[in-house]
């Protein structure tokens, strides 16, 4: 809450309701840029409908100069740009916060609060007087809004005009008309209200080793750097923009020296069972291939992953989650989608899966997805979600490591099966329950059968019981003992804790943040994020260690407990739900809500708390 | 496809292509399908044309979707890596394999279920990319491995042989594949081996999407009388409107050339394909002219055969995507990766 007793610099949070195609993102982008720039930990959600051009949307940034950036639904500063959504945006505010209007149009006294300050600012009038062209002016008007904030919440104006040079240093004609824009807004708020307020930004020096992107742009680079060069897919939200900074990464890094043709072949497919299907054709021949999508995707693209499964091809696969079932909510986070991606297709079949937690781990999780799909020659999921992937997150700069060579697996050369006297396809011969693989055009030895159908260790069709199981049996055996290299779990342990808290992907944030609220109050929680599936033999044990683990997840039936469960044969009494499936990014309120509730129910709050 | 056969001695005696290698180097396992069957007479003929174009089995990739007709891609060229992918979907592995790997020679072998009905969108949009294969769809009327159901190539008034009338119109393979842009369309019939070994080799050899209709009937369920798709049906209704014959690069140009009512095509690799129209003013490189004189011959219930349509000049996936000459896979890891300065570099701009 916002309070003139409490220093609240570097503490605060902000959310701007605006209209879809409006062009706030460049606005909003303005905002993250200063703030990241002034040295404070920020992050930026973006929450947008499923439309294109007309509808509200959000976007809501938070200022922690502790580094906690996942949401908070606490917002002290609203700038409302929305007439339509002025009613629900100036009742999200906290009480004493503040709400910032255009007062071209004078605010229905219905909507105002006696626990908030108004500050309106005839942003439409003020650009209708200064630019020309409707579109210019609408423009302009969310560019000015970041100066009302930069006099508000004391940001640094000269990192402005320096990020505004940068930006358009080809076009010097917009620097001035958006520093113009930035100074309408700005002055209008010196001279009217008094600035700046309790929540304000403080110079600091913790972005410098950091870095601010997308999940799915971290993914798209994983996959230049892993060396990818087929790429296949189907547009889907929150996917696509995966396939987008391939596509423009490929287009920077990935052209022939000489002929300036193209190191890479992205395919844009019919549907999602062409795209997997590409996948497996360009895998099969050894390419490093991958096809990115999101819950109607991945659903119908398993009759393929049990192929590949099956024939034992690698693949990888990106699945951003979002809210299902069905369509669902196409621009709502959601992590439903733990089932399909494990057991996907019929039959006995699971699959290696690894859950980043934010774009950097996207990165190097994107690149560990190529190596342990063709280690194992078998589909790999890189399970991220909506959050993760589309919304703005600081994260440590990446590195690469000059020394990586892609792990291949075991690929036969033409020199190797010259040398032998046969090969088949299925054998075990080194008894890690991986065999050989050989591509096509490489040799005549090499020539094996690839099929869905009934095979035996040789890869010949087969009907015969024993035969059959021979194989299935070892691919089981395979894929459990890629426990071992998927990435382990992180693992904070708390002393002689009772509790232990388990959690996956994006969650991790809220979290931490809500397991130092609750260390606070004395409520000690190890915890534990698993990153990778099948489960590392840790995750069993850690359960298994604490009396009350709870299990913290994004969707309504709680997956991961079940897999956990069902997967590590850790007790389901040991374990307890926390929940939340609303479709925004999980905030630590949740966590320490659904915990706090638990503990109660079990009789386990330490006396005089809650 | 394209590929540069190397020039060998020859000892026609021993019947050696001029890979010096026999038939058998091309054949593959024992068929299981019901004696008698169409698509068996269609591998001996792909057989052939390999042997023919003297292609190393190696260096080709045999697809195939499910069906009777799919699990041929077993029964030929054992040294040919072979996958025998899901339903109705090999034309996408089929477009990652060539994705990949540009320089193997690509055969598919589908039927009609597996390619017009649970096929049909990956056909037609396989055939839009232009991917550089040759496609055989092995057409019987009638699903052949879930034991006789009509097809969506079994004509109006076709009987089935639990004695149902098939009241759907037919989806003519090579209509849709003239409308949809494809660049080599032709179709034949299982048993003639003497018509359709050129017009699988020129459909190997074109660069692009070729797709063969093989007329091929299934001895089981759809011989009998009431089936357009039988033997005696199709012997009696098929006319060949254009007759092919293929020169690859390596043989010598006969006197035939020089005919006036032949038109020589040349492909991609300097081999040639010769046309005799038998039908008057057909002309197998107008798409347009080949549409509606489809269209009249089905109007009087013939089966159109030749090679339908011939897009010499067509530009294949690879050129559409602007890809390098040489295979994907052969790109050395180095070239693929941007490395660590780069990233640091890029980096900048994310700050
Ligand atoms: C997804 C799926 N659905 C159904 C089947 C069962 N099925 C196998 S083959 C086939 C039809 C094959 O017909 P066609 O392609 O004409 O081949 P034919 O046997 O006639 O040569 C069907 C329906 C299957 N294998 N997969
Ligand atoms: S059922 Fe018909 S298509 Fe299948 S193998 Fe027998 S004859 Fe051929
Ligand atoms: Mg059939």
């Amino acid at each position: 809450m916002a309070n003139d007793d409490i220093d609240r610099a570097n503490d605060f949070a902000l959310k701007i309701g605006t209209v879809n195609g409006t062009g706030s993102t460049s606005a909003n982008a303005m905002l993250m840029q200063v703030i990241f720039r002034m040295g404070v930990p920020v992050s930026g959600k973006n929450l947008f409908p499923s439309n294109i051009q007309g509808l509200p949307t959000w976007y809501e940034i938070r200022v922690n100069k502790h580094g906690h950036l996942a949401r908070t639904p606490d917002f002290d500063v609203m700038v409302a740009m929305n007439a339509e959504t002025y009613a629900r945006d100036i009742e999200e505010v906290v009480s004493g916060g503040y709400v910032i209007y255009d007062s071209t149009h004078p605010l229905d006294e219905e909507l105002m609060r006696d626990d908030v300050t108004f500050f309106g600012v005839p942003f439409a009038k003020m650009c209708l007087e200064r630019f020309k062209g409707a579109r210019v002016r609408i423009l302009m008007k969310n560019i000015a809004y970041v100066g009302t904030l930069a006099a508000l919440l004391d940001m640094d104006v000269d990192l402005i005009r320096e990020m505004l040079a940068e930006k358009f240093a080809s076009k010097p004609k917009l620097i001035d008309s958006n520093m113009q824009a930035i100074s309408l807004g700005y002055d209008y708020a010196r001279e009217n209200f008094e600035c700046p307020l309790p929540v304000r930004m403080e110079p600091m020096d913790a972005t410098s080793d950091s870095v601010i992107l997308t999940g799915n742009t971290a993914a798209a680079l994983g996959c230049v750097y892993a060396g990818a060069t087929v790429g296949a897919w189907y547009p889907i939200t929150p996917a696509t923009s995966i396939m987008d900074a391939f596509k423009e990464f490929c287009g920077r890094f990935r052209k022939d020296p000489e002929t300036g043709k193209n190191l890479y072949c992205i395919v844009q497919a019919e549907d999602e069972l062409a795209a997997i299907g590409i996948v497996i054709g360009a895998s099969w021949c050894g390419a490093r291939a991958f096809t990115n999508t999101s819950g109607p995707g991945l659903s119908l693209m398993n009759e393929f992953l049990g192929l590949a499964y099956y024939a034992e091809v690698p693949a990888v696969v990106f699945d951003v989650q979002r809210a299902g079932p069905s369509t669902g909510m196409p621009t709502r986070t959601q992590q439903g989608d733990l089932f399909t991606v494990v057991y996907a297709s019929h039959g006995d079949t699971k699959h290696i899966a690894l859950f980043p937690a934010d774009p950097e781990e996207c990165f190097y999780f994107a690149v560990s997805a190529f190596d342990i799909a063709e280690r194992f020659q078998t589909p790999v999921f890189v399970v991220s979600d909506l959050d993760i992937g589309m919304n703005d997150w600081m994260v440590p700069r990446l590195e690469w490591d000059e020394d990586y060579t892609p792990d291949r697996g075991k690929v036969l050369t033409a020199k190797d099966l010259e040398a032998m006297e046969v090969f088949h396809r299925y054998e075990d011969v080194d008894g890690d329950g991986i065999p050989y693989r050989t591509l096509p055009g490489v040799h005549a030895k090499g020539a094996y059968f690839t099929r869905g159908s009934g095979h035996d260790r040789y890869g010949r069709y087969t009907e015969d019981t024993e035969a059959y199981k021979d194989v299935v049996d070892r691919i089981a055996r395979k894929i459990e003992s890629a426990a071992a290299a998927v990435p382990e779990p992180e693992v904070r342990m708390a002393i002689d804790a009772p509790f232990g808290l388990v959690t996956i992907g994006a969650c991790r944030g809220a979290v931490l943040e809500a397991l130092e609220q609750l260390e606070a109050d004395d409520i000690e929680i190890s915890y534990m994020r698993v990153r990778g599936f099948p489960f590392h033999p840790s995750v069993g044990q850690f359960i298994n260690d604490h009396e009350i683990t709870f299990v913290v997840e994004q969707n309504r039936d709680g997956q991961l407990l079940k897999l956990l469960t069902v997967e590590t044969g850790a007790s389901k009494d040991k374990m307890t739900s926390v929940k939340y499936y609303g479709g925004f990014s999980l905030s630590a309120h949740h966590v320490v809500q659904g915990v706090t509730e638990a503990l109660e129910r079990a009789g386990r709050v330490p006396a005089g708390k809650v | 496809m394209t590929y540069i056969t190397k020039p060998a001695v020859r000892h026609p005696a021993l019947e050696k292509n001029a890979l010096g290698l026999t038939r058998r180097d091309y054949e593959g396992a024992m068929s299981t399908l019901c004696a008698g069957c169409g698509h068996d007479s269609i591998t001996a003929s792909i057989i052939q044309a390999f042997f023919e174009l003297a292609i190393p089995p190696h260096r080709a990739a045999k697809l195939s979707g499910i069906g009777c007709s799919s699990k041929a891609t077993a029964y030929f060229m054992n040294e040919a890596h072979g996958f025998n992918g899901v339903h109705g979907r090999m034309p996408a592995i089929a477009t990652g394999a060539n994705a990949a790997n540009r320089d193997l020679v690509y055969i598919g072998i589908s039927g009609d279920g597996d390619s017009l009905s649970i096929g049909l969108g990956q056909l037609c949009h396989a055939i839009r990319r232009n991917v550089n294969m040759l496609y055989v769809l092995e057409n019987n009327g009638v699903y052949g491995l879930t034991k006789g159901q009509f097809s969506a190539s079994a004509d109006v008034g076709t009987v089935s042989k639990r004695g149902e009338v098939n009241r759907h119109g037919p989806i003519d393979p090579v209509s849709l594949a003239l409308t949809v842009g494809a660049t080599f369309v032709a179709r034949s019939f299982s048993g003639d081996r003497k018509q359709l070994v050129p017009i699988l080799k020129a459909g190997l050899t074109h660069r692009g999407f070729a797709i063969v209709d093989v007329i091929s009937p299934c001895v089981t369920f759809n011989d009998h009388e009431g089936s357009t798709k039988s033997y005696a049906h199709t012997r009696t209704h098929s006319y060949e409107v254009v007759q092919t014959d293929f020169v690859p690069l390596m043989t010598e140009i006969t006197a035939e050339q020089d005919r006036d009512d032949v038109t020589a095509v040349t492909m991609h690799d300097g081999s040639t394909v010769m046309f005799r129209s038998v039908a008057e003013d057909y002309d197998p490189t107008d798409r347009d002219a080949a549409l509606s004189f489809l269209r009249a011959s089905q109007a009087k219930g013939e089966v159109a055969t030749g090679l339908l349509y011939l897009e010499d000049s067509s530009e294949d996936m690879h050129a559409f995507e602007n890809t390098v000459d040489r295979p994907l896979v052969d790109v050395p890891f180095g070239d693929l990766c941007p490395g660590s300065a780069t990233l640091e570099e890029l980096q900048k701009e994310w700050r």
